[in-house]
């Protein structure tokens, strides 16, 4: 059920959107930059002072995650500024709908397991 | 379906899912205590689980690791807070780095899990709870393709709503 779901809605994106997206959130210092530009504006400078990283680094981050919508750039002066834009992601309400499709998806799993004719063991 | 109740408690960061198995309460403990039963749930399709250590044990860690499609491996650990086998169980939840080691900087949820017979059968109710909205936030993120699945959906909402209006 949340297989067909999970297809159900992976259908209604563009694959290479997809792509980048999980892409973007794979990588941990790229999720850190997506939840601090959610909570406020960052300069790209701030954000290099905040990882032991390049400066070039850092940046080549901010383009991924750019690349993939999840944070916008605006140039302000000689800064460059990122924001987070994925408001709506942050709203504790949808993050529980998404924990529950993770926990419904792993009960329809333990049950496959306990109609297991071999008892669990694989 | 065997899901008989969702609470969702969204100002108190906490899920809790109540869920009927057809199977004994020490039947059920199994799919928690025994690694090689636990990895053919925990993980996502796509993602299979991986438990290095296992040992529901207070103070005792296990350890695990997700691999993605490619190949990529998301780590985690369990701590265990509370165990009364085959009724109760309570862990701390988290992440780590590449080699296995606990990320600090990552958040910690906490995992309650009771077991209770019910006419031959088990009722389980799993409550998961995160310390703040950015823990849970970037728990769902990490390589657990359910939720990142769910969040993905949202971003192109909140894109096709702009794009529109």
């Amino acid at each position: 059920m949340v297989i067909t779901y999970n297809h159900m809605v992976v259908g209604l994106l563009e694959a290479g959107r997809a792509d980048r997206v999980f892409h973007a959130l794979a990588d941990v210092t790229r999720r850190d930059i997506v939840v601090r530009t959610l909570e406020g504006e960052h300069s790209v400078s701030a954000l290099a002072r905040l990882y032991p990283m390049s400066f070039a680094a850092v940046q080549k981050h901010v383009a991924v995650l750019e690349e993939a919508g999840l944070v916008t750039k605006q140039r302000k002066g000689r800064e460059q500024l990122v924001r987070g834009n994925v408001d709506t992601v942050r709203r504790a309400s949808q993050l529980l709908d998404a924990l529950e499709a993770v926990w419904r998806g792993r009960v329809d799993r333990m049950s496959e397991i306990l109609t297991d004719p071999d008892g669990g063991t694989p | 379906m065997t899901v008989t109740n969702v609470h969702k408690d969204p100002d108190a960061l906490t899920m809790a899912i109540t869920v009927e198995l057809d199977a004994t309460v020490e039947r059920a403990w199994q799919l928690w205590a025994d690694p090689r039963q636990l990895e053919r749930w925990w993980g996502p399709p796509g993602y299979p689980a991986t438990f290095v250590d296992h040992d529901l044990t207070v103070g005792r860690r296990t350890t695990y690791y997700m691999t993605s499609p490619e190949a990529e491996k998301y780590h985690g650990w369990w701590e265990v807070l509370a165990a009364d086998p085959p009724r109760r169980l309570e862990v701390r939840d988290g992440f780590a780095d590449d080699t296995g080691q606990p990320n600090d900087d990552l958040p910690v949820g906490t995992m309650v899990v009771t077991l209770d017979e019910r006419d031959g059968r088990t009722e389980m109710v799993i409550t998961s709870h995160f310390p703040t909205l950015e823990a849970m936030e970037q728990v769902l993120a990490m390589g657990q393709e359910e939720g990142m699945v769910e969040a993905i959906g949202q971003i192109e909402a909140i894109l096709a709503g702009t794009a529109s209006s």
